[in-house]
């Protein structure tokens, strides 16, 4: 099982004038689930970018090991490729043959036997976040970088998917950070939640979730620790 | 292929027909009429008859080749050097500072301003409308393949970087077929273009071609024969557009006009 970790400390960004993120403080140890939440424009998809290595941050320390991958909110995949050509994409170092083998695994995996072939316009959004997914974890990434990866399908295809992702992860385990306003979906799948404040943001609360996955979305556990997010994140009933 | 299939590949040939049915009987009607003089417009008799002269002397054949092989060596030159350049144009912010004025000044410019310096430089002939013809496209396709590859999802960048496709890879697995369908409209357009600057060129700095054929025709007085010329080149030019829009069906292509 090969995992990444990653270092944060100190961490600030800010775009010219606009401080987003200030003195940001984390630890992931390989193998963790991650997810990260907060209000809209708290800054979220900027932490996710310096994760992923496609911003510097401006100040403070940053330090992964392994490879990363990001699965996008939708769109992510390559339109001009197949569901094979898309998952071929994770395996680059591979030689045809294996390439094919671990493509042909990945589709059985994912649930999409039959749609080799298929364009991702003909697929559902469902089922396109699928291929995205199996995508990221073809070819051993170490840590899945999530950025609100369900949010643009409907409630129900989003609580199988997240089920899903559980039963992928079970396969073949990875460190995770999940960014998402959706709070039930990171208390259903997160080892441990964080949540930003408005900008700038910092970490301002934290919860770990002891619960072993799969988890219901219903399952005391998971409404508990739903109640607290909502709380530390302002919202009374 | 279901019924409603059916029909609407019968309509897309029945529709055009009847358009173009209704303009030659008006055609026909007025001339016989007498409403439309012969001095005007020739009778659908002497545009036969002026076709079948052209077809039997072989110059028609020659002048459609001419012109033909002209578009195709201007299009083929503007193709290869400006698609490359947009794309650099589109990924390098050097290049696109120092050349992006020169294309738009080119562009606003009509090609037909070059004629005097074609003839001059390059003398009457298939040299000076290729010259016009690459002159006046050029610009469009690497301005069009630019604007492509500026709108280009910023994603699928990020993909790229995760999936370490970098440098030419980049360019080639990423950047090309991420604007092909684009591509594609660009190309129609640029085809277009070169077939009215063909037709331009050739009546001013050639001395074959259908172009010329008009020139000749109007120098002689043959209305007939300029009706000639304007009915090939029309469709030709439909014919052209026509082989370049199957390219939409192509798999790694229609996903840009599926969606």
């Amino acid at each position: 099982m090969s995992t990444g970790s990653i270092r944060i400390k100190g961490l600030s960004h800010s775009y010219g004038a606009t401080a987003v993120l200030k003195d940001i403080h984390l630890d992931v140890s390989p193998g963790e689930f991650v997810a990260i939440v907060g209000p809209s424009g708290s800054g979220k998809s900027t932490l996710l970018s310096l994760l992923s290595g496609y911003l510097k941050p401006t100040s403070g320390v940053l330090e992964r090991t392994g490879t990363t991958r990001t699965v996008h909110q939708a769109d992510g995949l390559y339109p001009w490729l197949t569901v094979e050509g898309n998952l071929a994409l994770g395996l680059p170092k591979l030689d045809a043959a294996s390439k094919r083998r671990a493509v042909s695994d990945m589709v059985g995996r994912i649930g999409l036997a039959g749609f080799e072939k298929s364009f991702p316009h003909a697929l559902s959004g469902g089922m396109r976040q699928r291929v995205e997914i199996g995508r990221a974890l073809c070819g051993g990434t170490d840590v899945l970088m999530l950025d609100e990866p369900f949010s643009a399908l409907d409630y129900l295809t989003r609580l199988k998917m997240r089920g899903e992702l559980c039963r992928l992860l079970e396969d073949q385990p990875r460190t995770v950070i999940l960014v998402t306003h959706d709070i039930e979906e990171a208390t259903q799948l997160a080892d441990r939640v964080l949540v930003l404040s408005e900008r700038p943001a910092s970490i301002v609360y934290e919860l770990k979730i002891d619960v072993p996955r799969p988890r219901d979305v219903t399952a005391p556990g998971v409404v508990d620790a739903t109640k607290a997010v909502l709380k530390a994140m302002g919202y009374e009933p | 292929m279901d019924t409603k299939h059916i029909r609407n590949s019968i309509n897309s040939w029945l529709y055009p027909s009847l358009t173009f049915g209704t303009l030659l009987l008006i055609w026909w009607l007025a001339s016989a009429r007498g409403y439309l003089s012969e001095q005007f417009f020739p009778t659908p008799a002497a545009f036969v008859t002026g076709f079948r002269e052209e077809l039997a002397s072989g110059s028609l054949f020659r002048d459609t080749l001419a012109s033909l092989s002209r578009v195709a060596a201007g299009y083929a030159l503007s193709v290869a050097v400006g698609v490359p350049l947009g794309m650099i144009l589109g990924t390098v912010l050097g290049a696109r500072l120092a050349l992006l004025p020169l294309l738009n000044f080119l562009r606003s410019l009509s090609p037909l301003a070059w004629i005097p310096f074609a003839i001059f430089w390059i003398g009457i002939g298939h040299g000076a409308v290729i010259f016009l013809i690459v002159i006046a496209a050029l610009p469009t396709i690497a301005l069009s393949t630019m604007a492509a590859v500026a709108g280009i999802p910023k994603v699928y960048f990020r993909v790229a970087q995760d999936y370490d496709l970098k440098g030419l890879q980049r360019l080639t697995r990423v950047i090309f077929p991420a604007i092909l369908p684009q591509l594609v409209t660009t190309l129609r357009v640029a085809m277009g273009l070169c077939w009215l600057v063909m037709v331009a060129g050739e009546m001013l700095a050639g001395n074959t071609g259908l172009g010329y054929l008009i020139h000749d025709a109007n120098n002689g007085l043959r209305l007939d024969l300029i009706v000639v010329g304007m009915v090939v080149i029309g469709l030709l030019g439909m014919l052209c557009d026509r082989l370049l829009m199957f390219l939409t069906r192509l798999p790694g292509i229609r996903w840009g006009y599926d969606r």
